[in-house]
């Protein structure tokens, strides 16, 4: 076991970096220089961490891992607590994992205040590990919006012509959402006294409070999963930030949704999210066919992977909603392989708008033959991105279906359809871009990978083939942590929820449940009928 | 007399500013800084004396002083925003040709006022403290002599001024007549019984809730606010944003809880309509503002709203939070203000917001701290200011007022608009000239100093919080 507080060391080693690279002095080209390697080497050494703590991992107990506890806030018995479960472990390391990549594929890109750029993905990487480690809501609660803060400059900042209007969408949705939860976990914290997640998990409050808690919760969630309809902000931001940004955007930040369900939504109000599975089985449902009938006719390629993520998203949330273990896992793990994948997709616009400052698909063509090796790399990616077998897309979403399939079969059937529909553009694009003849010069005359750019994607392939191939090579890590999630919810009857869906179509009307005492109370504190 | 030794610190400003007022009718407007420089010494030992005392607790005066832990903090925090506010404020005199010998002699008997106000133990000394304060504010707005702007924020200023002390003092007289004294706890003791809660003594609470209401500018008595922040000139806003508000809150917070505090179901409905308009007033109607300072004045509004949310709960906690969220307020404020008098191109002074456009790459350290205290004032974590609403809402929560709770957040969401436009605005447009650079020093300290509070609470926020738990528990022991 190790002894030292290495989830505390990976979550504050990039401010560590951010520090240095402050008192970076002399002239611009050097210290841009400077700061550059002083970024990569504090996410790699991170990321070197973050292979020790899966190494050390141990995937015989359920529990959480490598915790570690300060009274961090004595005053609301708010403690520094971290740790890992099967569940949060692989997105540390997803975190750790993309920061670097991300450092390296804006290498040459960036010119304009290099420093700050550095310095907004090291603090990124900071509230990203803290937000997966974070085992007290409060605590959750900081590194989760404080995410915002480095995410909106690096739109604002680095981004396209709209970033502006890209950027305040994305941070008032999302903060519209998340205040909701803080309310929630206030009012967590006032009914079970204390704002520990551990705790919180093994203490469902009443019935009647679940249901607005869920709903609390699903807001800020569902806005960053982002789920339909509160998915429109996405496509604005991946468009206009960064490539860069759009990676983490797409490889950790949407994962941030899933997480919160299977750490707060699912575990903490059981009864509310069987009630409510059936909607999020709708809604996952029409975001996967909507949104892949929406990718299919976009020109832009980064707005169809936006969209396609959309899509994908649809597919984790229907998983973890079945509540059973196919599901949940698959779940997991689509949102692992859409981590790796996407963003992998969203580095591969990256390189070819470098050369062309374009994202207009019709703009290429033809690009197999004087970019042979991209060509390979675009389309590994792209098949995982498709749900290809052998590749680490295919086990995702074959899960997941699997999981739904047991809920529902017309479930399963639905969601099958949103992967025709991948495949339909996803091949598109991948005709138009690289096959095809080569009608534009510049794009004719474009280089291939150079050894930076290969160094990016090298890494991420090796890992979609590995985990498609070996899905075992995470899976029996993740695997306990699911059960016990299953087995705690067990009790709760998954049938009766799938009674429900059978007789009822839209879960949310109607059958909601009348308005508890608690918020009559309060409604009577607003007015003028409040006795004494 | 009796315990005398418990006012020494208001003596000590009392006599210290007649001193400084003899100085500066010999000496004359060139002698400005360094009676500027004097006061901020009297504030500094100010608070040396209030610490000193910091144990003592007790009644002088005819029991119309009091001193307790409650009002040691907020004196003690009120001279800081004061030495703050005052320090920002030199150059600014100088660069404007304002250099009255009145403009630190006036602060001094402001604040003078402010520290009686929290330390007002009947509805005279309440009266009167609240008015020392608040004529020398009314002077200090129209100190610009030749600006009209000036002059027509002070006339206004005073008029609503006269008209809300009118009121309160109205309020005041009901209260009197109809329980017969005018000390607070005697007035509690006496509505302890709820055969003596009358209509007259309800009537009196709300005429003194409105009065209380004009001066922290609460909606709907809030319009003087815009036009007054907007008007004087912007070293006085500074003084108006950073601190009379404090005192005012804690005044209220006294009125509340020990005069009123055996009838809080009186209060609180008033309370709940206050915060909730203000609240949304101040998102709402700050989203369209072009200048800074009127920006500011909105941003107040909806600030009080959500400060008001703890006093609302009417719990022990509750009124830590709203200490809490006053305390950082000030902090943010008296950063902002800071920046807002760094701000002049060619010897004017930058009022617009997109004025500012650009500063990043013409002041980096000034633009960040700005970016950082906006951040903060939207409730982003894990800068201080999400401590505050944290505070406000989970005494909300735990009050289990869960609409306002959930009304509070939405809001803080509009709000969080326009505290964004200024970041767009420094960060991502095009830089327009260089500001000048002359005079920074002292306000690149004070903006460097709100700077790391606001990004350091998060280290250790128990610091704060167990100071206020503390100041506030004095007023729960006589409940």
């Amino acid at each position: 076991m190790i002894t030292f507080p290495i989830l505390s060391l990976m979550t504050f080693l990039p401010l560590v970096g951010v520090l240095f690279i402050l008192i970076i002095r002399g002239d611009a080209e050097i210290s841009a220089r400077n700061a550059k390697a002083i970024a990569l080497w504090s996410s790699l050494f991170t990321f070197a961490l973050s292979c020790v703590l899966l190494v050390n991992f141990d995937e015989t107990k359920t529990g959480f891992q490598f915790v570690e506890m300060i009274d961090w806030f004595p005053a609301y018995g708010i403690k520094y607590h971290l740790g890992v479960d099967g569940i949060s472990l692989f997105f540390v390391i997803l975190s750790s994992f993309l920061t670097p990549i991300c450092i390296l594929s804006s290498w040459n890109v960036v010119q304009r205040r290099v420093k700050e750029y550095m310095m907004a993905f090291l603090v990124l990487e900071t509230f990203m590990i803290g937000t997966f480690a974070a085992l007290d809501s409060i605590l959750f609660y900081v590194f989760f919006e404080g995410v915002l803060i480095p995410m909106f400059l690096i739109i604002g900042i680095w981004g396209g012509d709209r970033r502006i209007y890209s950027a305040f969408k994305f941070f008032l949705y999302t903060f519209l959402g998340s205040v909701l939860m803080l309310v929630a976990i206030l009012t967590l914290y006032f009914q079970v006294g204390t704002t520990d997640i551990p705790t919180l998990m093994a203490s469902p409050v009443a019935t009647y409070m679940q249901y607005w808690l869920w709903l609390a919760f699903f807001a800020s969630f569902a806005v960053k999963m982002p789920m339909w309809p509160v998915h429109t902000w996405l496509p604005d931001a991946h468009v206009e930030a960064p490539t860069a940004g759009s990676v983490i955007l797409a490889g950790v930040l949407l994962k941030m949704g899933g997480y919160g369900f299977l750490r707060f939504s699912i575990p903490m109000f059981p009864d509310a999210t069987l009630y409510f599975a059936p909607m999020v089985y709708w809604l996952s449902i029409i975001a996967i066919i909507y949104t892949s009938l929406v990718a299919l006719s976009q020109q832009d390629m980064k707005k169809m992977i936006a969209y396609s993520s959309v899509a994908h998203m649809g597919f984790v949330t229907l998983g973890i909603f079945t509540l059973n273990v196919q599901g949940i896992e698959g779940g997991i793990f689509q949102m692992l392989s859409h981590g790796l994948i996407s963003a992998a997709l969203f580095l591969c616009v990256g390189v070819v708008y470098d050369r062309m400052h374009t994202r207009d698909i019709n703009r290429y063509g033809g690009i197999v033959r004087n970019m042979p090796k991209y060509a390979t790399v675009f389309m590994i990616l792209l098949l995982g991105s498709v749900g290809l077998p052998g590749t680490s897309g295919f086990v995702g979403e074959f899960l997941a279906l699997l999981g739904a399939y047991q809920v529902d079969p017309y479930l399963a059937i639905l969601a099958g359809t949103g992967v025709v529909l991948g495949a339909t553009y996803m091949l598109w694009l991948y005709k138009t871009v690289i096959f095809g003849p080569q009608v534009h010069a510049d794009a004719s005359g474009m280089s291939d990978l150079d050894w930076r750019e290969t160094a990016m994607f090298v890494p991420i392939v090796v890992l979609v083939i590995a985990l498609g191939v070996y899905p075992s090579l995470i899976m029996e890590k993740i695997s306990p942590s699911v059960k016990q999630l299953v087995a705690q919810i067990e009790p709760y009857s998954v049938k009766e929820a799938n009674l429900q869906m059978f007789t009822n179509i839209e879960p949310a009307s109607g059958k909601f449940p009348p308005m508890p005492d608690v918020i009559k109370n309060d409604n009577d504190k607003m007015g003028m009928t409040k006795d004494k | 007399m009796e315990n005398i030794v418990i006012a020494t610190p208001e003596i000590f400003l009392a006599l210290s500013g007649m001193l400084l007022l003899m100085l500066g009718v010999f000496k004359g407007d060139s002698y400005t800084k360094n009676l500027c420089w004097g006061t901020i010494a009297v504030f500094a030992f100010g608070v040396v004396l209030v610490f000193a005392n910091r144990g003592l607790s007790g009644d002088t005066f005819f029991n119309m002083f009091h001193l307790d832990a409650f009002g040691t903090y907020l004196k003690v925090i009120i001279l800081l925003g004061l030495i703050a506010s005052l320090a920002m404020a030199i150059p600014y005199l100088r660069q404007e040709k304002m250099e009255h010998f009145e403009y630190p002699v006036l602060t001094l008997f402001a604040g003078l006022g402010m520290m009686m106000m929290v330390s007002s133990n009947n509805l005279l000394s309440l009266y009167v403290a609240l008015e020392l304060q608040a004529l020398s504010l009314y002077v200090l707005a129209t100190i610009h002599r030749f600006s009209m702007r000036s002059a027509e924020a002070g006339l206004k200023y005073f008029i609503l001024g006269a008209l809300s002390s009118g009121m309160l003092l109205f309020g005041a007289s009901l209260i009197y007549g109809f329980t017969g004294t005018i000390h607070f706890s005697e007035i509690a003791t006496f509505l302890s019984t709820p055969e003596n809660v009358s209509e007259g003594v309800i009537i009196g609470l709300v005429f003194l809730l409105v009065g209380f209401a004009f001066k922290i500018s609460a909606v709907p008595f809030h319009m003087w606010t815009p036009d007054v922040y907007e008007g004087s000139p912007t070293s006085v806003t500074a003084l108006f944003v950073i601190v009379p508000k404090v005192a005012a809150m804690g005044l209220l917070i006294r009125v509340l809880f020990e005069m009123f505090g055996t009838i809080p179901d009186q209060w609180a409905q008033v309370l709940v309509i206050l915060s909730v308009l203000s609240m949304a007033w101040g998102a709402f109607a700050a989203l369209t503002q072009e200048n800074i300072k009127r920006l500011m004045a909105y941003s107040s509004i909806g600030n009080m709203g959500y400060a008001m949310i703890g006093l609302i709960a009417g719990t022990e906690q509750g009124v830590s939070s709203t200490l809490i969220y006053m305390t950082l307020y000030m902090i943010m404020t008296a950063g902002v203000f800071s920046i807002v008098l760094c701000l002049r191109r060619n010897g004017i002074a930058i009022e617009r917001i997109s004025d500012m456009g650009g500063l990043v790459h013409t002041n980096p350290v000034i633009a960040y701290i700005l970016v950082i205290l906006m951040f903060s004032m939207t409730g982003l974590p894990p800068m201080a200011g999400f401590f505050g609403k944290l505070a406000v809402f989970n005494a909300a929560v735990s009050a289990e007022y869960y609409t306002l709770a959930v009304f509070g957040v939405l809001t803080s969401v509009v709000a969080a608009y326009y505290y964004l436009r200024i970041i767009k605005v420094v960060l991502f447009d095009q830089s327009i000239d260089e500001i000048d650079h002359t005079d920074l020093f002292v306000k690149k300290v004070i903006m460097i100093v709100c700077a790391l509070i606001v990004v350091g609470l998060i280290a250790k926020p128990s610091l704060l919080f167990n100071t206020t738990d503390q100041a506030s528990s004095i007023l729960f022991e006589k409940l």
